[in-house]
């Protein structure tokens, strides 16, 4: 088990240092630092010396990969890629270009992404397993087939028709709920139902779908049948044999998503105003904060990565299988 | 309109990237079309789709949805009237489609800013002066939507008329084309009309004729109420600066049809090449491979595709003088995005088809062609491409319509398509404002929600079906 777990952790760097690469590639080659700056500066007009100043302020004004000029390591080590690159795997994200630090940043903006990628989460998967298992007990029939045709219907809309359709209806027309904004403590609470109750009605139709596939695949395996002719009741084949199996495909599915809940949802969390990291992307994307963009695909990337991780680490706990390979 | 058409020389054709990679979208449907006319295992599985209703009646809505979108992909330049003679031939800055000159009046009346769907009057007051000096401020009338009333004739007496009249015209087409039909496909399986009628009825041809024919009558309904509609009125209400949002919406089609359908053209040879290289090479080749597709696709794909637009628009702001036009520039974002999107969506196809290979590569056929010195060249193409097909078929389109939700988000987020250019997904962006208005400006949100509906569901509706004919798993049930 630990030397699979090892094999697993040691499989995992190499992609990071492919992701690394890749944002660097992205980031500085493609993309040069001299662009970089003028952009900031605004167009075309802007002397080599502005350029420079810039460059010089913002700790760009390094060779990208190999510094000639200087001694001994710092060949290697005073260069853009050793100090902007490398130092990502120490999740030392820098400055934004605004001067703030970008970690201490994260680390505060990590936790409103969290009180609403959670609680989405976990009353999402409740709902949907509970509806995919009602229609897949109601396998064919009119309730099946009409279950799955307003499924596709919902999920035929656009995320941003749900959360505008909402915004308006529940806060404008019946102004339960803020229709934005944030509050720290338990005072969070009342701008949190709204995202979650809209998260949850946009995610509904592809997840009911997803599960009952899942569900009928289980349903037409041998040991159900065995279970019937048992005698057992269909709840109890349903809920004692069926979801029980079924869990292994529903809970990697899910592990996968745990660490990218930290991430935050870019469009949620900036319809309603929620200060999380999914919103401080988008404020980056749109200020073309380029230090920034690159922190969060480095972190978006690793996270994904233990993710992968978690799964493998959950299959072996629940498929002995897996184990005894 | 038809003086367009008398002097074909006023207009001098404009191909853009976009629309020439359609064009070859296209060939290439119809190359795989021919190549499947000969393949028994793919052939079967349609016949299954072609009989099922639903699929087909989705079938035909989007079949309507890449007609407009192919007429908004004909694009070319109107040819300026010359002010002195023997002046040099100039030609429009303009990029026009052949569906600008269809829509005709929807394009060309523009209002000055907003007015609800059907309005006579503007949306906002206005200080106006009356004859006599008199200032006040009112709801200016609008200078096309109902510009036709006069004091005998109402707004809503009129509307119900125009109604009446596409609704008659409509159901008169409908029915003309019901009676062409069944009476051709009488002919054709030599019975009796009134058993063709019951055929009909029960889906029993081998294409569900029945509900295709429904579909397009209630298509022809529709259009022959909305044609008059729109000629006469804004049917959905004009935008900030008094652009039809019906025309909005049509314009946005073709934006949907190519993010949907060139990123999985653009995607597919890479697919193809990599994940059946990765499944029958194994060792070093596969690793790489999959070392590839893993790095590429743990990176969120919102956060690599803001990176990469974020990174187009710094090169496009720096050769902004090679792009000649607004249109063209706003054409080259829409490939790049496609290009941009396509990298992030291989991956999923890839990794299946690497999957399948691997299982095909043990098969016996395989393995005795390798006994009998098949070269490796052949064996890939002859036994092992037209054995993932079915993949390929089924990846295509499941992905479209993600796809085309994905354009709105995008959008939204500030790394879609160009601003300049009209899609949907820049539609709801500026919804977005307009719903915070009082009282709220409602239409063109709902206009591009139902054109999108449409699109997207049809699309759900007719892959899905396409799965179930093509996948072994589900048939079985």
């Amino acid at each position: 088990m630990t030397a699979y777990i090892v094999r697993r952790l040691l499989y995992a760097f190499p992609i990071l240092i492919g992701v690394n690469l890749l944002t660097f590639l992205l980031f500085f080659v493609i993309n040069t630092p001299d662009d970089m700056a003028r952009l900031h500066l605004g167009g075309k007009r802007v002397t080599q010396e502005a350029v420079d100043k810039w460059k010089a302020d913002h700790g760009y004004n390094k060779p990208l990969a190999i510094n000639l000029s200087a001694q001994g390591s710092g060949k290697l080590t005073e260069t853009i890629f050793f100090e902007k690159s490398l130092r990502l795997f120490f999740f030392d994200f820098g400055r934004a270009d605004d001067g703030r630090n970008i970690g201490a940043d994260i680390r505060q903006r990590m936790w409103p992404s969290l009180a609403i990628a959670i609680p989405g989460l976990l009353v999402g998967l409740f709902v949907n397993v509970t509806v995919a298992m009602l229609i897949a007990f109601f396998r064919a029939s009119y309730i099946d087939t009409w279950g799955v045709i307003v499924a596709v219907a919902m999920m035929s809309i656009s995320s941003l028709f749900y959360i505008i359709g909402g915004q308006f209806l529940f806060s404008k027309m019946l102004r339960l709920v803020p229709i934005s904004g944030y509050d720290g403590g338990l005072n969070a609470v009342k701008f949190l139902i709204l995202p979650v109750i809209i998260g949850l009605i946009a995610g509904v139709g592809t997840g009911t779908r997803w599960y009952r596939t899942i569900f009928l695949e289980e349903i037409g395996k041998d040991y159900v049948r065995t279970a019937r002719a048992k005698g057992l009741s269909e709840l109890t084949v349903l809920f004692g044999h069926v979801l029980r199996n079924a869990l292994v495909p529903i809970l990697t599915g899910v592990v996968v998503v745990i660490p990218l809940l930290f991430l935050g949802s870019l469009i949620t969390e900036s319809f309603f105003s929620i200060p999380g990291l999914g919103s401080y992307t988008i404020d980056a994307i749109n200020s073309q904060d380029f230090a920034i963009v690159r922190a969060m695909v480095f972190l978006g990337s690793f996270l994904y990565i233990i993710g992968l991780l978690l799964t493998d680490i959950s299959y072996t706990w629940v498929d002995p299988r897996v184990r005894l390979n | 309109m038809p003086d367009f058409f008398t002097n074909l020389s006023s207009f001098k054709p404009v191909f853009l990237w976009t629309d020439i990679l359609l064009l070859l979208l296209l060939a290439s449907m119809g190359a795989i079309g021919v190549y499947v006319s000969g393949q028994e295992h793919l052939l079967a599985p349609l016949r299954q789709v072609r009989r099922r209703a639903l699929a087909m009646a989705a079938l035909t809505v989007l079949l309507s949805y890449i007609g407009i979108g192919l007429l908004d992909s004909l694009h070319f330049r109107q040819k300026l009237p010359q002010i002195e003679a023997g002046q040099e031939i100039q030609y429009s800055p303009e990029v026009l489609s052949l569906l600008d000159l269809v829509v005709g009046r929807l394009r060309k009346n523009v209002e000055r800013t907003y007015s609800a769907p059907l309005a006579t009057h503007s949306f906002a007051k206005e200080m106006i002066e009356f004859p006599g000096g008199v200032k006040k401020r009112v709801f200016p009338p609008l200078s096309y939507g109902g510009a036709h009333l006069t004091d005998g004739l109402t707004q809503s007496a009129d509307i119900k008329q125009t109604l009446f009249m596409g609704g008659l015209t409509g159901l008169f087409l409908a029915f003309t084309l019901f009676l062409t039909f069944s009476f051709l496909l009488s002919r054709h399986h030599r019975s009796p009309w009134k058993k063709t009628l019951h055929a009909l009825r029960n889906n029993q041809y081998e294409t569900a004729w029945g509900a295709i024919l429904i579909t397009l009558s209630l298509i022809i309904i529709m259009v022959s109420i909305v044609i008059p509609l729109s000629a006469k009125y804004h049917l959905s209400g004009t935008d900030k600066v008094g652009q039809d949002v019906l025309y909005l919406a049509l314009k946005g089609i073709r934006t949907g049809l190519v993010i949907g359908g060139l990123t999985t053209l653009v995607m597919l040879p890479f697919a193809l090449f990599l994940g059946i290289a990765a499944g029958y090479f194994r060792g070093w080749v596969d690793d790489l491979i999959q070392y590839l597709y893993t790095t590429l696709s743990s990176v969120p794909g919102v956060l690599l595709i803001a990176a990469a637009v974020l990174i187009l628009q710094v090169y496009m702001d720096k050769h902004a003088d090679s792009f000649s036009s607004i249109t063209e520039r706003a054409d080259i974002r829409l490939l790049f995005l496609c290009l941009i999107l396509g990298m992030t969506s291989w991956i999923g196809l890839c990794r299946l088809l690497r999957g399948e290979t691997l299982k095909l590569r043990e098969s016996e056929y395989v393995q005795a062609a390798i006994a009998l010195g098949v070269g490796r060249t052949r064996i890939l193409i002859r036994h092992i491409l037209p054995n993932v097909m079915h993949i390929v078929l089924i990846s295509v389109v499941l992905d479209f319509s993600g796809l085309v939700l994905a354009e709105a988000v995008l959008s939204y987020v500030g790394v879609g398509v160009d601003p300049a250019m009209i899609s949907w997904g820049n539609m709801i962006n500026s919804a977005r404002m307009e719903m915070a208005r009082e009282p709220i400006v409602w239409w063109s949100l709902s206009a591009a929600f139902i054109f999108m509906f449409g699109l997207v569901l049809t699309a759900n509706i007719f892959s899905d079906a396409v799965r179930d004919a093509f996948d072994p798993r589900l048939r079985s049930r």
